[in-house]
């Protein structure tokens, strides 16, 4: 445990360079996923048609395909941006198609009576929207993007075998470098993304009961 | 439901929708014709970059790229299925201590990258690069996997339950013999979306040295040299995509016969128990 | 794995694309009369008549993988040789690709016989494997964008990002010895190339004579500057305690180097591109 604790600077090095990447591109995919997921529903067919595309595309290639992608691939084709910034965008890429499809199903969630209600009585498209059915949707959306989130905190760890020094990538040189204690240096880095996945993981299933028990 | 947001259009909305029509499909022109117009200033589409092509050797070791992402994706399938199951089960004992180990492993997996899992097969245990692979793909998504059916078995009506204890079979049986198989039916789309996943995630091979697609890709790149980088992805991409977008559609394929024939099969008859299916 | 199923038209197509790393070595003639003592791992591998062996498959000039799905290069000509002396023909041999990280656990699992992998000894590493040779010595230097005039030795490296890959020695070398240069580390030497040429790094660390296989690859794109800064023979990895194996290959080494095969086997592959070198002497410890 030695290891673990001398690293400890560079552990924590990798676990701050983590949560940037995680809440960096969390913020990012949650706004384009958002504006994916307004064109899904959109009544304006290129723009169903471009979030559709999008979605397909973006959920069917893996993350490492991405990375390499934007890594690698993209600078050939005169885009050029240090590491971080291209880990973001990668992250940011693929995970706006998952929050996309969270936001989607959150719409189509809430019940058609609700709608139909909220017509009946009068209330405009723009009214029925703001004041019946999203504050229904966003509370089923919350839980399943939080379980998104855990998704993306574990995804950063691809950036490390992508140029960034986040908590996989340290753990990764700090075994090179102490080949006898291998054991403890991974653990350490388990611990970390621990920290942020299982509190996330508990709040979500919190919320998710709360939202069940409000139906 | 969004067509009872808002009425059928009128004249006037139609015509915007139209004009939106317009300008959005302008706007995807705009961006569809600024990605050709990169790749070609950039020289993307000159022969001189695909003519790696020609060489039926290139196609093979392709191929050999995905049968080997397809091996490890199978295998670790197998694995994660089984090993799911049993997490399910475990995780759903009479004895409590039982429960507390189960739940504690499955939140530790399921809490961990996917590519640590494998790193730590491949370093602490000093296995070879396709089984670390394999096994972290196995663990981790064994780990989902269980939950997932543990879900479906929880979504399940009491009655089920009740009546298989009322014909007097244990614990274990009724989850074996009753719960588990409805669980499994009606959590099919899940767990096919959760392959798709899995089948993505081999390509962290990529990181842990093992020969898959995309790492075919990198080989070829430094074997023919940058030059071919683009053409070599671009064809590996589309694979990859062809593959995952093939198996998402039987998921969704799955959901469809699911909702289809859900109300005719079995939980037909757990409605008339007044129980709401939870799903 | 089953990639290397066809090798017959490689040759030919390396060549055609006029790259360095080359099939060749047929040269070396199998010992079909060898035999050993019982009970040591020379009998052994003899008796099995195949062997595993570590190499790098992503190392142009040393060992790179090829279409064909076998590695091509001078650890690889070396490879065969030593399988020549144990009685065993190339196409009994099992390569495996070893990366810098798991080259150590490799041997000590016994997953590989031998890892001939561009495998610098050095004392660490000795604690818990052994080494034959040195068969060749490189040295560390530095590659940059063929334009770049401000890097001309590591002192240089203050401050700039320097692209090299995670475990292996000139990683760590300037980690120690050179702390105020930047390591942007990776997990194979072509990945610091793009990072190269499109200046997210400035400079690239690895032995000289992996750097030369990238300066021929990319013709006027990169150059090396200074000369070699650290020395690296290259070992070949056994298991620890095998005294009777490492003497086997050393003395298989230094025949190799009296009869002409090590010479030859170096002009096949790396010897495209850089001089032919005086082997280093044997260190039988």
């Amino acid at each position: 445990m030695d290891v673990v604790v001398e690293n400890l600077p560079l552990f924590l090095e990798g676990f701050w360079t983590t949560l940037r990447l995680a809440v960096f591109s969390g913020a990012l995919a949650l706004v384009l996923g958002t504006l994916l997921g307004a064109c899904r529903v959109s009544p304006i067919p290129p723009l169903r048609g471009l979030g559709t595309v999008y979605v397909e595309l973006a959920r069917n290639t893996p993350l490492t395909v991405v990375f390499f992608f934007v890594v690698f691939v993209t600078p050939q084709l005169g885009l050029r941006l240090p590491f971080f910034p291209s880990a973001v965008i990668a992250l940011t890429i693929y995970t706006a198609a998952f929050v996309c499809e969270a936001v989607r199903s959150g719409i189509n969630s809430v019940g058609v009576g609700q709608a139909e209600a909220a017509r009946s009585i009068g209330l405009s498209f723009n009214q029925s929207l703001r004041n019946v059915i999203l504050p229904q949707a966003v509370r089923t959306v919350v839980p399943p993007l939080i379980n998104i989130f855990i998704a993306l905190t574990k995804n950063t760890s691809v950036a490390g075998g992508f140029f960034v020094a986040e908590l996989f990538n340290v753990g990764r040189r700090l075994t090179n470098g102490h080949a006898t204690a291998v054991t403890p240096i991974l653990i350490g880095v388990a611990v970390f993304y621990l920290l942020i996945t299982v509190p996330s993981g508990l709040l979500a299933g919190r919320l998710e009961r709360k939202v069940a028990i409000a139906r | 439901m969004s067509s009872v947001l808002y009425d059928e259009p009128g004249p006037r909305t139609r015509r915007r929708i139209l004009i939106g029509t317009i300008i959005g499909g302008a706007l995807v022109a705009v961006i569809v014709g600024a990605i050709l117009y990169r790749l070609s200033s950039q020289g993307m589409f000159e022969a001189r970059r695909w003519d790696v092509f020609a060489d039926p050797q290139v196609w093979q070791f392709l191929g050999n790229g995905l049968l080997a992402t397809l091996q490890a994706a199978a295998v670790a399938a197998v694995f994660a299925v089984i090993l799911g199951l049993l997490f399910a089960v475990w995780r759903m004992s009479e004895s409590p201590a039982l429960r507390m180990t189960a739940t504690f492993i499955i939140e530790l997996f399921r809490g961990l990258p996917v590519l640590l899992l494998m790193f730590f097969t491949l370093i602490v245990f000093g296995l070879e690069s396709y089984w670390a692979v394999v096994a972290g793909l196995a663990i981790y998504n064994a780990a989902i996997i269980g939950e997932i059916l543990r879900a479906g078995i929880l979504s399940l009506p009491r009655g089920q339950t009740e009546a298989a204890y009322a014909i007097g079979l244990t614990h274990t049986q009724t989850l074996l013999m009753i719960l588990l198989p409805q669980a499994i039916r009606r959590m099919m789309p899940s767990l096919v979306s959760q392959l798709v996943v899995l089948l993505k995630d081999s390509s962290l091979g990529y990181i842990v040295g093992y020969l898959e697609l995309l790492r075919s890709v990198q080989n070829l790149r430094d074997f023919f040299g940058n030059r071919y980088l683009f053409s070599v992805f671009f064809v590996a991409a589309g694979i990859y995509i062809t593959v995952n977008f093939a198996l998402s559609r039987l998921a969704v394929y799955f959901e469809r016969r699911g909702s289809k024939k859900t109300p005719a099969g079995v939980a037909a008859g757990l409605d008339e128990d007044g129980a709401a299916p939870a799903a | 794995m089953r990639v290397r199923r066809l090798s017959g038209i490689a040759a030919a197509a390396v060549l055609a694309l006029g790259l360095a790393a080359c099939g060749g070595g047929s040269g070396t003639e199998v010992d079909s009369e060898a035999s050993f003592p019982a009970g040591t791992t020379m009998a052994k591998l003899n008796d099995a008549g195949k062997i595993t062996i570590g190499t790098k498959f992503d190392q142009p000039l040393f060992g790179l993988r090829g279409p064909s799905g076998k590695p091509e290069g001078f650890d690889v000509e070396i490879g065969k040789i030593i399988a020549a002396k144990l009685g065993i023909p190339e196409d009994k041999i099992e390569w495996k690709e070893t990366v810098s990280a798991n080259r150590e656990p490799f041997i000590q699992k016994g997953e590989v016989d031998l890892v001939i992998a561009t495998y610098t000894i050095n004392d660490e590493r000795k604690q818990k494997i052994d080494f034959a040779g040195p068969y060749y010595e490189a040295g560390q230097t530095i590659m940059v964008l063929d334009k770049n005039t401000d890097i001309k030795g590591p002192d240089d490296l203050a401050g700039k990002k320097v692209c090299s890959v995670e475990g292996s020695t000139p990683a760590e070398n300037i980690r120690t010895n050179y702390p105020k240069a930047e390591l942007v580390p990776t997990d194979a030497y072509s990945n610091c190339l793009e990072p190269l040429r499109s200046g997210q790094v400035d400079a690239m660390t690895t032995d000289n004579v992996i750097l030369s296989g990238f300066v021929d690859q990319n013709e006027g794109e990169f150059k090396l500057v200074g000369k070699p800064f650290t020395k690296e023979p290259y070992g070949i990895g056994l298991k620890k305690g095998d005294d009777k194996f490492r003497k086997f290959v050393n003395d298989t080494l230094k025949a190799s180097e009296d009869d002409g095969s090590w010479k030859k086997a170096w002009e096949e592959t790396a010897g495209k591109v850089l001089p032919t070198p005086t082997p280093p002497a044997i260190d039988n410890y």
